[in-house]
Parts: structure tokens; sequence; C-alpha cells
């Protein structure tokens, strides 16, 4: 008797449990607010026009590969001053990454590595420890001819660093490679 | 009328007792519970006047000349439990005693300790006991099983370990927790099983699906984890360990405490605490692999021969740091870290545990009753609840560190039932039925895509399996199972990939919602599995023993199969499932020979594993995104072949001197491309000399050699475009490290500190060259070198 009695109890509690826990509501979708899709890179030369550099990934870790843009040519021994917007387009406005990048500059590093015709690529901001950020900065181009500018943000570099991307480590947050024709 | 007898009765008995004759008679019979079978041979013992006497070949016993009143009768035969019983003897009084046959069966038998009995006949079969597990206390289940032969494991650093056995892990190795199977998201690579070591008693292993009771989806095998067995008896006891250990400098704490009544009912309580900083490698810090873990459980019930209930609530916890080197942006860091030799982030020693890390809760419940049916059987009826919860925290750029990346909460309701019949002498039948209902929940609020969508899983399954032994050699089993499995999810999918991976051809129909960039997905699929099993023992006369078993196993696709779709950071890869995947079957032939000399003995255990459909994870592609080159990871199914043999010899070379010597290889193709399979772990050679002296307070010193191939069957290496080096590089990520040789040491003495207090103090040496390895199957080898030296120091008190 006391078995039949435990065994209903038992049953009771099981059921008791199931029923309670069904829920059919469909899930939220997830706001995605860490990625960055878009960098886009203003070069001003001192009159004239600005060049942009785009790199943009609307499907962030998604199939598709970003699409890459650069609206012209460089002028040959020229300076331009570069500065660097980055947001995150899958979110509507569009999320200003630049800003949290700033607040965060101990943290983050751009470095500049290029082939070709540029003479120089130079820092022209620092962090709280006067370290390089590369939110802005100082290009310079050589004589005419094909160079490539490759722009990798970097986060938790080691800081300082010797410039190259082996030194600083860290993890990458952003990079794309441009090719660029100097004129 | 009834006064008048009941007066007259009193009376009566009043007359005996006083006047103390002693010409009574006690007689009866006994008889086996199960077969009631006349046992003869049994011997019936008076503890009041030490008198004795045995059955006859009918199973009786007669007593003459007894003086009236109750005696306590003890009752003992060869093969069965002795039990004890009050009689209250009277003119000519008449017992029957049923005793129980059954020697194995020791569910409910007067023993405590590491007593286990086989959980299949003719499978594969090994066990850890007490002894070993306690030696283990401060470290995990992973690494204490691969004291077993064919055992290995797939660690990410040293705290998160997965037991591979015969070179298959995750999903394919089921793991049974005091009867309950664990369902603690073991689909994940670098999700240990959530149990605390120090909650078993002792942990079978079998090597192989041919255990069906326990499910039919075991390609790998099964671990079950036992409570030791609590004694029918007035009786308190309990335990207390605590083990310092160097590496990682800190320790841990285990006590336990039993109490048990005569009449069967028992409460026993049981909690661990651990606690380690950074662990150490032979030349550096492995910055952020603390770890913390607290396990606790409370077990009561009522233990009796004849039927008994038991309810347990387990809790376990842990947080693990994860090497903070082995958190990557893009292939291009995965180079950086393997050409560099050396971890990229080494800080100084912290016992502090920063992201990556993990955070997981286990809650489990379990009720359970038993019946038995005198000349029947018995019957179990079981009813378990898990809660699983996981926080994965990733180093995130904002003030975002205390956000976990990944929060999935896993949930799990599982009734059963299942009747063994028993009585009979040369066969035996269990049948079970399960049902279960699992709800996994993925929180939106992490702010990063679900790796694992939300879902929620049914699963239905019957079984039936027999032996039967045709004599005094030979023993036959067999087992059926049929398992249905639904899993019914809601996923969005990025609208590139729904159609990148054609789904938008074959599984438009299962699209809810389309939200522009996203689609919400609704897939519902069913799977059919059926398993069976098939084995013989044969004991010789010259008393080795063959063993031979075939089992079939199918298992469904787990959730990471079907719908993994996301970036990896520890592994800077991007994995994809495969909502096309299907379950796979495994047919798999393996034997043993045990064969034991005088002063030595070997046991040979062959295996061969076919499996059509295999469902397994490789690199396939490579995609670009903001953050660089990804190689793309995706799960397809092949047909695959694992060969292997486990060796074991034992030798004793002088009463107090022992050795024991265990080879384990595996070899694993993927026969559809011919080419080998990744993740087998490579052929390892582990011999152990100990030597002991029970004249010195029970002393006992080991020294452990432990040789580790290199594994030379790997897929090859991919080719990946490198944005850094503005060129296609070769990614080794498939090339394996070097063999090595590890040395240990074991050593423990006892000392007794009172009547029933024993002090055991032991002492334990991990790697004592402090050489510098990586081990192939350690997802961290890209990263650093495994842990070098460890000294474990312990003590243990049994009151």
């Amino acid at each position: 008797m006391k078995t039949i009695k435990l065994l209903a109890a038992f049953l009771l509690a099981n059921l008791v449990f199931v029923s309670c826990s069904d829920d059919d509501s469909s899930p939220e979708p997830v706001n995605e607010e860490e990625t960055i899709t878009t960098m886009t890179v203003t070069l001003q030369p001192t009159g004239g026009t600005a060049i942009t550099l785009q790199s943009r990934d609307l499907d962030g870790d998604g199939p598709n590969a970003p699409v890459v843009t650069v609206s012209g040519n460089l002028a040959a021994s020229t300076t331009y001053s570069g500065s660097i917007v980055l947001l995150n387009e899958t979110e509507t406005p569009a999320e200003d990454i630049t800003e949290e990048v700033e607040a965060e500059d101990e943290e983050h590093q751009f470095f500049f590595v290029t082939t070709g015709n540029i003479a120089s690529v130079d820092y022209t901001d620092q962090d709280g420890d006067n370290n390089p950020v590369g939110l802005t900065f100082d290009l310079t181009t050589g004589d005419a001819g094909n160079a490539t500018l490759a722009i990798t943000l970097r986060h938790e570099p080691k800081k300082p660093n010797d410039g190259t991307l082996s030194d600083a480590g860290g993890e990458t947050d952003f990079t794309e490679t441009f090719n660029l024709t100097v004129e | 009328m009834k006064t008048l007898f009941f007066i007259a009765l009193v009376a009566m008995s009043h007359f005996f007792v006083a006047a103390q004759e002693c010409n009574n008679v006690l007689k009866g019979q006994v008889t086996d519970y199960h077969s009631k079978l006349e046992l003869d041979d049994a011997t019936i013992f008076i503890i009041e006047n030490n008198r004795e006497t045995k059955t006859n070949k009918n199973g009786k016993f007669r007593f003459d000349d007894l003086c009236s009143g109750t005696y306590q009768i003890e009752v003992s035969h060869p093969e069965c439990t002795t039990i004890i019983v009050d009689v209250q003897v009277q003119g000519t009084t008449n017992i029957d005693i049923k005793l129980e046959h059954h020697l194995e069966e020791l569910d409910e038998v007067d023993v405590v300790g590491d007593a286990i009995r086989n959980k299949t006949k003719s499978a594969q079969e090994e066990k850890l006991k007490l002894k070993t597990l306690e030696l283990y206390s401060a470290g995990n289940l992973g690494d204490a099983l691969k004291e077993l032969g064919g055992v290995s494991s797939l660690n990410t650093g040293a705290n998160i370990v997965k037991p591979t056995i015969h070179g298959l892990n995750g999903s394919r190795v089921l793991i049974l927790n005091d009867g309950v199977r664990m369902q603690d998201m073991e689909w994940g690579d670098e999700h240990a099983p959530n149990i605390d070591i120090n909650s078993a008693g002792s942990i079978s292993l079998i090597k192989g699906a041919s255990a069906l009771q326990y499910g039919g989806d075991a390609i790998g095998g099964v671990i079950v984890m036992e409570q030791a067995k609590i004694p029918v008896k007035d009786t308190l006891y309990g335990k207390t360990l605590l083990s310092g250990v160097s590496n990682g400098r800190g320790g841990n704490i285990t006590s336990e405490l039993t109490r048990a009544f005569g009449g069967g009912w028992f409460i026993k309580g049981q909690g661990s605490y651990k606690r380690l900083g950074d662990h150490e490698a032979p030349d550096y810090i492995l910055s952020n692999t603390g770890v913390q873990e607290i396990g606790a459980s409370l077990q009561f019930g009522k233990n009796l021969f004849t039927w008994g209930w038991d309810a347990r609530y387990s809790y376990y916890t842990t947080e693990i740091a994860i090497l903070r080197a082995s958190h990557i942006g893009n292939v291009d860091d995965l180079i950086r870290s393997i050409n560099n030799g050396e971890p990229e982030i080494i800080r100084s020693f912290t016992y502090d545990l920063q992201n990556p890390r993990q955070e997981v809760k286990h809650h489990l419940g379990k009720l359970r009753f038993y019946k038995r049916f005198e000349g029947l059987g018995k019957l179990n009826v079981q009813y378990d609840f898990q809660n699983n919860r996981r926080f994965e925290f990733d180093v995130r750029r904002g003030e975002e560190d205390d956000r976990a990346s990944i929060d999935l909460e896993l949930t799990t309701h599982t009734i059963s039932t299942d009747f063994k019949w028993d009585a009979k002498e040369d066969y035996k039948l269990q049948v079970g039925l399960l049902g279960r209902y699992q709800d996994n929940f993925a929180n939106p609020s992490t702010g990063v895509r679900r790796l694992i969508p939300d879902y929620n899983k049914y699963d239905l399954g019957a079984f039936v399996t027999g032996e039967y032994r045709v004599n005094d050699q030979l023993l036959l089993e067999a087992g059926l199972r049929y398992d249905f499995s639904q899993i019914d999810a809601d996923k969005f999918y990025r609208t590139s990939r729904w159609e990148e991976r054609g789904y938008d051809q074959e599984f438009q129909d299962l699209v809810v919602q389309d939200l522009g960039t996203d689609l919400l997905v609704n897939p519902v699929f069913d799977y059919h599995n059926v398993s069976a099993s098939f084995g013989l023992s044969n004991y010789f006369q010259d008393g080795s023993n063959l063993k031979f078993n075939y089992a079939l196993a199918q298992r469904a696709p787990n959730p990471s199969e079907l719908f993994s779709d996301g970036l990896h950071h520890s592994a800077a890869r991007i994995e994809l499932g495969d909502l096309r995947i299907d379950s796979e079957t495994s047919h798999k032939f393996s034997a043993s020979y045990h064969k034991k000399f005088d002063h030595w003995g070997f046991n040979i255990e062959p295996f061969a594993n076919w499996i059509s459909d295999f469902i397994l994870l490789e690199p396939a592609d490579v995609e670009f995104t903001i953050r660089g080159a990804f190689p793309v990871w995706e799960y397809r199914q092949t047909d695959a072949r694992l060969l292997g043999v486990d060796v074991n010899v034992e030798a004793d070379w002088l009463s107090n001197l022992n050795s024991e010597h265990q080879f384990s290889l595996v070899k694993g193709t993927d026969t559809e491309n011919n080419g080998a399979l990744i993740n087998i772990p490579a052929a390892n050679f582990r011999n152990k000399l100990t030597f002991t002296k029970p004249q010195w307070n029970d002393f006992e010193v080991s020294l452990v050699s432990n040789y580790v191939f290199r594994q030379n069957e790997v897929p090859d290496n991919i080719m990946v475009f490198s944005p850094e080096q503005q060129e296609e590089v070769l990614l080794e990520i498939n090339t394996p490290p070097d063999a090595y040789h590890l040395l240990g040491l074991d050593s423990q003495m006892k000392f007794p500190l009172g009547k029933s207090t024993v002090l055991t103090t032991a002492l334990r040496v991990d790697n004592i060259l402090d050489i510098r390895y990586r081990d192939y199957l350690n997802r961290q080898r890209y990263f650093a070198d495994n842990l070098g030296r460890n000294i474990i120091l312990q003590l243990k008190l049994n009151y």
C-alpha cells in the first residue's frame, strides 16, 4: 500500500514538473553590440579632395567577405592627414565604435603596414600613457606607383611596442589591406 | 470469549516464562529468496548460547532442548549474505529463513567500500576503486579515468578534461552519476563533465555500447559512477580528505558523513571545495588557469532488502579560468602563437580568475524507489531532474567583462522504470522504459549571437536485455533497445549563411519569420534509433576467461552538430553545424582474453569499430571577415573505422614488489577519403612498479612511467591566406607535438589513531623531472606547454 502511494506521488510530481516548464514563445533576436562592420579611413591632403578607403562587412562573421572600396588615387610625395571611423551597422542607427576605442585607448592600437610607394605612416595621437593609438595619423606618399596599406586594430596589445604586429601581440579586432595607386 | 482467551494466553505465557522449562524446539528451513530453493550447508548459530548447527540437504535444521525466550540467531551460507534474526522460542517454534543468494547483487548488501559488480558480462569493462579515486581528490574525473587502459582525454588546459574512450568522447561517452545520465552540455569540446570526483564511491567503465540499460548511443562507452553502499545497521562514519597541490598553489578539502540505522534508514552528506591559482609549465606561469570548484550532495532514504527508496540532491559549481594567451583574434594571431613557442601573455602568479573564463552550475535531484518481489525480481522507478547553467566570459571591449558571451540553461526531466527478473539461476531478464524532456534556453542578453539555439527535446526509450548461463563455463547475453528523439529548435540564421549553406533550397519551409538580414527558423527533426548487443563469456578449465561482444549503436546528432553557427575565439575558427546531419551507426566488435598464472597475468583486449555516417568536425574552408581570415570548421558525415588494442600485464616479482604494464593503441581512419581521423589519441605505454611493506604502517610506494608516442596519423594541414603576410601560408593546426615521457610517484602510509579512526597520508608527484611537453589532445597545445612538476600531499582521516 505504502508502495503504491509513493509511486503515485512520484508520477504526480513528474507530471507537475513537466507540464509547467513548457513554453513555446519564440526567442528574441540578439542585439550584437560589439561587432564592427565598417572601417572608413579618410585621407585628407592640405587642400584638395579627401580620399576614403572603406572596408564593410554587413554580415559580420557570416559567409560574405568584406567589400573594400577606395575612392581614388593618391598623389605622389604628398602628406595626408588620416583619420579612422569604426561603425557597427547591424544596429539602426549605426553605432559609432570609434568612441569605445577612444575611451579605452590604452587597450587598443592601430598598426599600419605598407608596401610599395608609401614613404611613411606616423601616429599623430597618443593614449594616456603617451603611447600611440592610430585613430589619427599622417601618411606620406613616395613616387608614383603601386602601394598597399594594411590597417590592423589590436585589442590588448603589449604597449609600448616596437610598432610591429608581432611584437605587439593581442587580438585582432579588425584588419584590412587596401590596394592603392600613387600617381 | 475473545477476552477470556486473551487472559488465558497471558496467564499461560507467564507460566511458561516463569517455569523456564528448557525443552523447547526451534526448527525451520533456509531457502533462497529468489529461487525458493532449499539451501543446504547453511550455518545456524544461536548467539545467546553459542549453539550451532547446519542445514541438511532439504535446507532444514533443528535445535532441541532450548529454554523458552527470545534468541538472536545468525544464519550464514558460503554463497549468501549473513543475516541475523530475532526469534521467540516457545514450545515447538518453526521459522522460515530466506537468504539472499546472489553475492554479486550488492545493491542492498551489508558492505561499505569498493565492492563493485560488473555492469555487463561480455563487454570490455574496467573499474576504478575508491582508493584510486581518492588520489585524484584534487584533480578531476578525466584524469582519474586515464589510469585505465584505452582511456585518454581531450583537454582544454589542465582543468577541462573530457574523458575519451577508444578514441571517442563528448556525446559518444555517457556518464551515469548515481543512476542519472548527466545532461551537462557534453557536446562542447571545452565542456568538462560537471561532476565532483569526490562524490563517487567507485567508477565502472564500459568500453562500448553494450550496456543498453543506460542508453543506446554510447558509441564510445559508458562511465558509471556509483555511491558506496550504505550498511543496514546502526552506525555513524565519515571521512575528511585534505590535499595540498604545489602546481596551482592551492588544494582541496572534501568531507563526508554517513548515518545509518538498523531499520534501513540512512542519511549521507558530502561536500568539497577546491581552489587553485595559475598553473605552471616548467618555464613559465600559465597565466589565467586557476579554478574554483564546490560540490555538495545530500542523500537519504530507506534501504531494505525487499524494498526501499532514496532521494538525492547534488550541487556542483565550477569557475574555470582559460589560458589568457589562448584567446585570439584571427588566423594571423593563431599562426603567431604557433610560431612563438611560448604564450604571448605571461604575467605573475595570481589566484584571480579573469576572462576568458567559464562558470557552470549543475543541480541534480533524484528520487528512486525499488521493490523486490519474492521469487520474481526487482522493480525500479526513478525520476530525476537536472539543471545546467553555463556562462562563458570572453575578453570584450567596453565595460562588458562581467557580461557573459555565452549564457545557456539546460533543464532536463527524466522518468525511468525497469524490472529485472533474477529469480532463476541460469537466466536473467531486464526490461525498461524511459521518458525524457529537455529544454535549452539561450539568453539573448549576452549581446553575442547564440552559438546554440533554444530548443526542446523529447526522448523515449525502451530496452530489453537478458543473460543466459549455458553451463558453469559459458554465459550468453543479448539486448535490444529502441530510442525515439525529437528536437524542436528556434534558431536565427543570417540570411547570407542560410543561402550559402543551400538551406533555402531544402529547408525554406522551416522559416517562421524573415527579419531582413536574419531569418527565424523552426526545425523539428525526429530520429529513430535501434541498438543491440550480443556477447558471450567463457571460463576455460585453466582459469582463463574469454569474452566477446558485438554492439550495434545509433546516435542522433547533438545540438552542436546540427546548429553550431559562429566564431570560436579559443580556436580562431568558425564552426558550422549542418541541418542535414542524420544519426550515425556504429558496429563494434570487441574481445577480451584474461589469463592469470602464479606470478603474473595478462589481459588483452582488441576492438574494431566501424561507424557509418560518423559525424566529425574538420577544417573545410576559409572565410574572410572584418577581423581577418578564419578557417571554417564544418561538421560532416563520413564512414570511419577505429581499430585498437589494450594490453595489460601484471607481475609479482617478490612478495612485496609487483608491476603493472599497460599499452593502448587506437587507429582511426576516414574510410571514405582514406585519411586519418582527427583527434585520435596517440599510442601510450604506462608502467608502474609498486613496493609494499604492510609492517611499516601499510607503506606503499609506486613509481609510474608514462610514455606517450607521437601521433603520426593526422589529417593534413590547411593553406590559408594571411592578410598580415599577404600570401597563402600553411596553417599547422594538425601538426602533432612530439612524443613525451613522464615519471610520477605515489606513496602512502596509514596510522591508526584509535578504535575506528585511521589517518592516511599520501604523497604524489607528477612530472617529477619537470619536462616540457605538449599533448596532441590538448586544445591549448598551440599556445603553451603542459603542466610542469606537481607535488600533492594528502591527509585522509577515516572515522
